[in-house]
């Protein structure tokens, strides 16, 4: 009984630290509706700066100011990326934010080791709470008593803040309606940033008071940002109290779960969410969205299909594809095979995301079925790679049959964070199934057939599948099923009323983007020659979420252009310098700034581009509009004009 | 007119390219530079050591050593493209390097499909040379088993025989686990093994973690835990006594990449697997520190032992025959004995894991600092299965 009572208080300290940082994340999403990928990164950055502060600073001012200063500096970079760079793509479409922030975490990552270099670093112990003191004949460390006081206290300075001060009021009520705090009259512009760098400061609150108790690490921001999301969605979207109840939730069910099963904490937190949200779909502490305006931009310029001059110049491009391997290396041609897989993953990404309306967060997760379908065929049937590449996607189809009907009853972020978890879940289940899948060190030998094993063979191979698989979605989106798909996404209540069984049809869709990721994930296991956990973990879904939005998540056919430019750039970048992240996070930051709707997005606002109207309406303007930080709720009402 | 100046650069450079090429040897290396610099950065720097001194004097038969290497991000699929490039791009004679297990593996499956040989620097599992071992792969590190085999040599010393276990959920941790759990029970069958726990790698949560180990009452603890985790273990740990009265075990913690960030918080006594740079006084590695801190004023870790040793194999094996094709350089490469700061090695040609040794000693702490002491070095060779059992344990190629 003892040794139990322990065991929650443990679990209380880690749900403290993990609270401090999903409080800030939920209260930034809340109003601003970011979903800000770098928040692990301030968490991170936090560390690091009070690490520097404490270090030089000895004795108890200089810890507890060091910790204060730290979580201050790093709040006033997070308002400065605010204010630089999201300030310039609030009207872009919905997570378009997600990849900026994705960009800057990248470039922090090899910022912090240029700075403070490669090494592991140790800060002090707090001064006065580095012993432990003595319960029931166990030590508990006196640090943890103050991270589990530490917990509350926030939770009720939040309450106090939000529910006492008239900045509190503005920001719960734009938590609820931003474009009728806009309308009347608050200034929204220094209310998201305010916003924005309190959350900020909580997050790097959160990783100064980590110092003392482990080392500051390069790659610390990791090892939080998802967990701490999914903290958030387990809680309800902008519910500090959700997110508080949420992480002694998650401890302390990983407290105990280990002591039953030693291996459970890897998914933990997934599970829970998982549970969590087929039963609560809004999360513990959410309210269901308010009927959701129509989303302005998508409507703007309606799809049509290709033009008998576009088609022609398609088929020269697919036909000078073709004929790459006429002319360069086999290692071009490995790449190149490589860049057409992830084409197609995008492509298939993106159907779910742009003609669905369904942001998937682990879509990884029936590319990487796919691969591990692929690899069982060879591996335990004996398939050839003809075989193996029909069977591999069935796989995945498998997959998003199951995971998809749980996930359309969701929708938005709660829609996203179901399939990450799903994603997480079947990751684990790659990872510790090591009888099966060999674990972490994967599955080796899933070489092509003779044919194929050529760069050139398989390169024709992969372009052959590729240019069917996107020409298919492309059809599937002026199919009668692809506008069901489309009236569902604009007007859940419409489409129900004229007959369309809208749940239904984002189930099919989730279906047949499952399956073509899975072809995607077949042929990735057989140009690589091997099949790893990686390809169902988060980076690989992040990359396919990254191709999208670069693309241009309005268009048709951007995830195409955007998984080519993202893919190559990557490549080539990790083969030139070392500090990839860096260049490749700088490079997404610009490529966002100046494409706000995508490099497809851009090139056809460019191709429809008409004169100004007199009052500055119209793609162009909106633009301008863009750089001059205007609130939201305008640029939309003047996109859907 | 400048454009012309451009070309007539280009051609200039392309020409002196190929001329250098002509008295050049390319060797390709990979590993997760951006990823684990905490690494990867101490071996380069050994890399680099050992290819200075290579080419200062003369070079492999009066042709330069030049090595090219890449990143992987950490990632076998990105391994997969820069070995890729390296071979058919920039045409090396061989690869080597890797950091992770499944980055080697992935490598080692390359080697095998595309017949170049692979020598795998740092990745420590058993299953590179024997489960899933194959003709073109080599392996330089001590391995798992073999450090498990020292380990469970001093533990089985102990007199402890209620054991628990704290090792990172992946394949490294799971392998090494077993294999002391095996190799310990056969020296005493009396040990049992009372608790486990697996925390995910790089998110340990240390509190409940130990308090679950602390609470099956163990007399010793087997950790396998290291970097960031091993840290929160032990501030942890020691802030609540569970390691105080406990024999402890703690697999590559006197390494310095581990070691030295506990700086006064190091627990003392704990038997250790690791690299005492400051008290090891062969001749071969007083020459290597010496050259090492000369280069880089700063002291070498155990990756610097890993990258010098690296180009070492990779330059005797160059020398040691004239055909460098794949198959000549294979042959060459089996039963090779090359010198390295930890004295000869030989590269061993029934399983191809070469005979590389540990340090095995205990932790202590000296002025604010960590450091081992009762320094013992263990040959490779006494820690592996014969040659016949080892190639048994290898797929029929």
């Amino acid at each position: 009984m003892d040794f139990l009572l322990i065991q929650a208080l443990s679990g209380l300290a880690s749900a403290a630290s993990l609270f401090l940082v999903a409080s800030g994340l939920s209260i930034i999403f809340g109003v601003t509706r970011i979903v800000n990928f770098a928040h692990g990164a301030f968490y991170m950055l936090g560390a690091y700066v009070a690490f520097t502060l404490t270090d030089r600073f000895a004795g108890p001012l200089g810890f507890w100011g060091g910790l204060l200063v730290a979580s201050l500096v790093v709040a006033a970079l997070g308002a400065l990326m605010e204010m630089v760079l999201l300030r310039r793509i609030y009207q872009a479409p919905e997570l378009f934010q997600l990849l900026a922030t994705f960009g800057v975490t990248l470039m922090v990552q090899d910022l912090v080791v240029l700075i403070w270099g490669p090494d592991d670093l140790m800060g002090p112990r707090a001064p006065g709470l580095s012993g432990a003191f003595s319960l029931f004949g166990r030590l508990v460390p006196s640090y943890d008593i103050l991270l589990i006081l530490l917990g509350p206290a926030v939770l009720g300075l939040l309450w106090l803040l939000f529910h006492r001060t008239r900045w509190g009021v503005l920001v719960r009520a734009a938590t609820q309606d931003r474009e009728m705090v806009a309308s009347l009259g608050v200034n929204q512009k220094w209310l998201f940033t305010s916003v924005f760098a309190l959350g900020v400061f909580l997050a790097a609150l959160g990783g100064a008071l980590q110092i003392p108790r482990t080392t500051v690490t390069h790659y610390m921001d990791l090892s939080i940002i998802v967990e701490v999301f999914v903290v958030v969605v387990i809680g309800g979207l902008g519910s500090v109290t959700g997110a508080f109840i949420a992480a002694v939730l998650v401890s302390e069910l990983n407290a105990f779960g280990i002591l039953v099963l030693p291996k459970i904490s890897m998914i933990t937190v997934f599970l829970v969410m998982a549970v969590v949200l087929v039963v609560r779909p809004w999360g513990l502490f959410g309210k269901p969205d308010a009927a959701p305006r129509a989303s302005a931009g998508i409507s703007v310029r309606p799809w049509k299909p290709m033009s008998v001059l576009e088609r022609s110049g398609v088929a020269l491009v697919v036909l000078l594809a073709a004929l790459l391997p006429l002319v360069s290396g086999s290692y071009a041609l490995s790449v190149g095979s490589e860049i057409l897989v992830f084409v197609l993953f995008a492509a298939s990404l993106h159907f779910m995301m742009t003609v669905g309306g369904l942001s998937s967060f682990g879509h990884a997760a029936y590319f990487g079925l796919g691969a591990y379908g692929a690899a069982f065929a060879v591996t335990y049937f004996g398939a050839p790679m003809e075989a193996a590449l029909l069977l591999g996607p069935l796989l995945g189809l498998a997959g998003a049959v199951l995971f998809g009907w749980f996930c359309v009853r969701l929708s938005g972020v709660y829609f996203a964070m179901l399939t990450l978890a799903f994603a997480q879940i079947t990751w684990s289940v790659a990872f510790q199934w090591v009888e099966v899948t060999g674990g972490d060190n994967g599955i080796l030998g899933i070489w092509p057939s003779a044919w194929a094993s050529t760069p050139q063979g398989f390169y024709w191979l992969t372009l052959a599948v590729v240019v069917v698989g996107v020409a298919l979605l492309r059809m599937l989106v002026f199919s009668p099923f692809g506008f069901g798909l489309r009236a569902a996404r604009d007007s859940a209540l419409r489409a129900e009323a004229i007959g369309i069984d809208g749940k239904r049809t984002q189930w099919a869709a989730f279906m047949v983007a499952g399956t073509f990721a899975g072809i995607a994930g077949a042929l990735f296991a057989f140009l690589k020659g091997s099949v790893f956990p990686e390809t169902l973990a988060i980076p690989m879904s992040v990359d396919g979420l990254v191709m999208v939005l670069l693309g241009g998540i309005e268009t048709v056919s951007g995830a195409v252009v955007g998984a080519v430019v993202y893919k190559a750039l990557a490549i080539w970048l990790m083969s030139q310098t070392e500090l990839s992240k860096l260049v490749l996070g700088g490079i997404i930051v610009l490529l966002v700034v100046a494409f706000p709707k995508g490099i497809v997005g851009f090139l056809e606002d460019w191709r429809h581009r008409r004169p100004p109207a007199p009052n500055g309406a119209g793609p162009k303007a909106a633009g301008k509009a863009a750089t001059e930080a205007a609130p939201v709720g305008i640029a939309k009402l003047e996109a859907a004009r | 007119m400048k454009r012309m100046m451009g070309l007539a650069l280009a051609a200039l450079l392309m020409a002196s390219g190929a001329a250098r090429a002509e008295g050049e040897i390319k060797v390709g290396e990979i590993n997760s530079y951006s990823a684990l610099p905490g690494f990867t950065d101490p071996y380069r720097k050994g890399m680099e050591l050992a290819l200075k001194e290579i080419n200062d004097a003369g070079g492999i038969k009066g042709k330069k050593l030049v090595i090219i290497s890449k990143d992987d991000g950490g990632k076998p699929g990105d391994a997969l493209t820069a070995a890729n490039e390296l071979v058919s791009r920039d045409g090396v004679v061989m690869i080597a390097g890797g950091f992770l297990s499944n980055v080697g593996l992935a490598l080692s499956d390359f080697a095998k499909q595309k017949k170049v040989m692979y020598l795998a620097s740092e990745p420590l599992t058993d299953a590179l040379v024997w489960s899933k071992g194959n003709p073109y792969t080599f392996r330089l590190r001590t391995s798992n088993y073999m450090q498990a085999a020292m380990l469970a040599e001093e533990a089985a010393k102990l007199p402890a025989k209620r054991w628990a276990t704290i090792a990172p959920n992946y394949e490294f941790g799971q392998s090494f686990v077993a294999a002391f759990k095996d190799l310990l029970k056969k020296r005493r069958p009396d040990v049992e093994f009372v608790a486990e726990q697996w925390p995910p790698l790089n998110k340990i949560d240390a509190g409940p973690v130990l308090q679950a180990i602390d609470a099956a009452n163990p007399d010793a603890i087997l950790n396998a835990t290291f970097a960031g985790d091993l840290v929160k273990l032990v501030r942890e740990g020691n802030t609540r006594g569970v390691f105080k009265n406990r024999a402890v075990v703690s697999y590559l913690t006197g390494e310095p990449e581990y070691l030295d960030p506990l700086k006064g918080e190091t627990p003392e006594g704990w038997i250790v697997t690791g690299y005492p740079w400051y008290s090891i006084d062969t001749p071969e590695h007083k020459a290597f520190l010496d050259a090492y801190q000369q280069l880089n004023k700063d002291y070498p870790r155990l990756g610097s032992i890993v990258g010098y040793s690296t180009v070492k194999s990779i330059a005797a094996v160059l020398n040691a025959t004239d055909d460098h094709s794949n198959e000549g350089l294979v042959k060459a490469m089996k039963n090779l004995k090359v010198s390295t700061p930890f004295g000869e090695i030989v590269y061993r040609g029934a399983d191809h894991q070469s005979t590389l040794g540990a340090f095995v000693g205990k932790t202590a702490l000296k002025d604010g600092k960590g450091i081992m002491v009762d320094v013992v070095f263990k040959k490779g060779a006494d820690y592996l299965p014969s040659e016949d059992d080892a190639a048994k344990m290898r797929p029929a190629n």
